[in-house]
């Protein structure tokens, strides 16, 4: 028992440690531009469609169900803000971070894993260069700005998801569950939702970099560290998710 | 000693209850090619990963000529690792990139070299003298054993380093492709001047190549001298290393 203690602390300083590195790095030139335009290509661009498809999805559930318990007050036209902003504050941000940490953050983990195992991440440091700041900077940087971009893209696709339900299939008045959602919705909404997609980005990245450079034992070693990269930033975004909306709620007021 | 490029004093590491290196004590002289010999598993490799400080020791101390790398920071290892090119037993070539990426990766983080025909050219002129002209496109998954240690090889002596460590670079090749790997090992020592540290466990090409054979066993040097003098020595692990690689293969037969 007291050895778990023990290596969890020591875990989680090495973590800590890693994470100060990586906050100095950010902020130390240069920049690799052409790498970070890569993985924004990766992580953004190439997620698009699967995004799409799970907050299409994720706003058609939703309203289906908004509409139905609204339906009982006769007010199932506020379901069209009702859905634009919990599409906006919370589920196009985790929704698309849980996408991409399955389709990204695994993808970095492996990846890394992979170089450490095969000593290619030593070797890198032997002809003098931070790995941290050649393969993981470059991630951070890209999943700061692809997580908010895809998120924007989400808010859109989702509201029309639950849009689409309303007008076609539940047959609500489509103009006045547009025009509630015009009327409650609030620039303060997305923000949120963007500022906290940043966040996301950030957090996976660094968890998934880092068990990727903690990967030893092979084959294997790179399975059990892709399993934890997924279970440690599913659960991390979660947590700093009610975090931040209790600091946004509690004291920025938004 | 004193045109020792490297010295070793007192070196000592371990993995958790394990025991690798029990104070080591090593000079390496410049311009010389220095063999590192000893069963496997008794911290050879650990022995030259500590010099080039991918790893750290528990305790002593390793000069590069007047400074201790045993005791610097991330920053001044970096930048000691300029003059230390580093050979891997499986070359650990970065697989997602083009052999001439890989050659060129070292030219341009470590010099900082950007003009693109200056690269090439050196690139080039890298992959002839290690007998692999033309073979810049290819990627580390479309060579052999013996092609991918050639451009390990040629990527370690890109910046051209004071020293030159190989990691059993012979291990794993026919007889006749490591004959090959020891001639480039000559070359590299003879008319590129590199110092040379070689570990391996091809007794017999050690003996034809070293200047200077190091024996560890149990975690310290127990010999250190010419081939000559390893010969000649009455040290019984030598004796028996000796014995064992040139018994002959008739009279084991027999």
């Amino acid at each position: 028992m007291l050895q778990f203690f023990y290596k969890l602390g020591r875990s989680l300083s090495d973590f800590m440690r890693f994470l100060g590195d990586c906050c100095r790095w950010l902020f130390v030139p240069p920049y690799r531009i052409g790498q970070i335009a890569e993985h924004i290509e990766r992580i953004g661009i190439q997620s698009i469609p699967i995004v799409a498809l799970s907050v299409f999805t994720t706003g058609m559930i939703l309203a289906l169900q908004l509409i139905n318990i609204m339906y009982i007050f006769r007010a199932e036209t506020f379901a069209g803000a009702a859905v634009a902003i919990a599409m906006s504050r919370e589920l196009a941000p985790v929704v698309t971070a849980i996408v991409l940490i399955a389709k990204n953050g695994s993808a970095m983990t492996a990846e890394i894993g992979s170089m450490q195992v095969t000593e290619q991440i030593a070797a890198m440091e032997t002809m003098a260069v931070s790995p941290l700041r050649y393969l993981v900077v470059p991630r951070i940087f890209a999943s700061i700005l692809a997580f908010p971009a895809l998120t924007a893209v989400a808010n859109a696709v989702g509201v029309y998801g639950g849009y689409f339900v309303a007008a076609h299939v539940m047959n609500v008045n489509s103009v006045a569950y547009l025009s509630t959602m015009y009327f409650y919705v609030d620039p303060d909404d997305i923000w949120t939702g963007l500022i906290k997609a940043a966040v996301f980005g950030f957090i996976v990245t660094v968890i998934c970099c880092y068990q990727g450079l903690q990967t030893s034992g092979g084959a294997k070693g790179v399975g059990r560290r892709t399993t934890a990269a997924v279970v440690i930033s599913t659960v991390a975004i979660l947590v700093a998710d009610y975090v931040m909306t209790f600091l946004f709620i509690r004291f920025l007021g938004m | 000693m004193e045109n020792a490029i490297v010295r070793v004093r007192s070196l000592y590491k371990s993995f958790d209850e394990h025991k690798i290196l029990n104070g080591v004590d090593l000079d390496i002289e410049e311009g010389r090619i220095t063999a590192v010999i000893g069963k496997s598993g008794t911290g050879k490799s650990v022995l030259l990963k500590n010099i080039i400080g991918i790893l750290k020791p528990d305790k002593g101390e390793i000069f590069f000529r007047d400074s201790d790398i045993a005791k610097m920071n991330k920053e001044e290892l970096l930048e000691i690792r300029k003059n230390i090119g580093y050979l891997f037993q499986d070359a650990a070539l970065f697989d997602f990139m083009s052999v001439e990426d890989n050659i060129k990766f070292p030219l341009v983080e470590q010099l900082g070299l950007k003009n693109g025909k200056e690269l090439s050219a050196r690139v080039a002129e890298l992959l002839e003298l290690v007998g692999l002209p033309g073979t810049e496109k290819k990627f580390p998954s479309e060579l052999s054993g013996g092609m991918r240690k050639r451009v390990g090889l040629a990527r370690a002596i890109a910046v051209k380093p004071k020293i030159v460590l190989f990691d059993e670079p012979t291990t794993g090749l026919d007889p006749i492709l490591a004959e090959s790997i020891d001639a480039l090992i000559d070359m590299v020592n003879k008319e590129l001047n590199m110092t040379c540290v070689v570990i391996s466990h091809d007794i017999a090409s050690v003996f034809r190549h070293a200047d200077k054979i190091a024996l560890l066993y149990d975690g310290v040097i127990q010999f250190c001298g010419t081939p000559d003098e390893a010969l000649a020595s009455t040290h019984e692990v030598m004796q028996r290393f000796i014995s064992n690689s040139f018994r002959g293969i008739g009279a084991e037969r027999r």
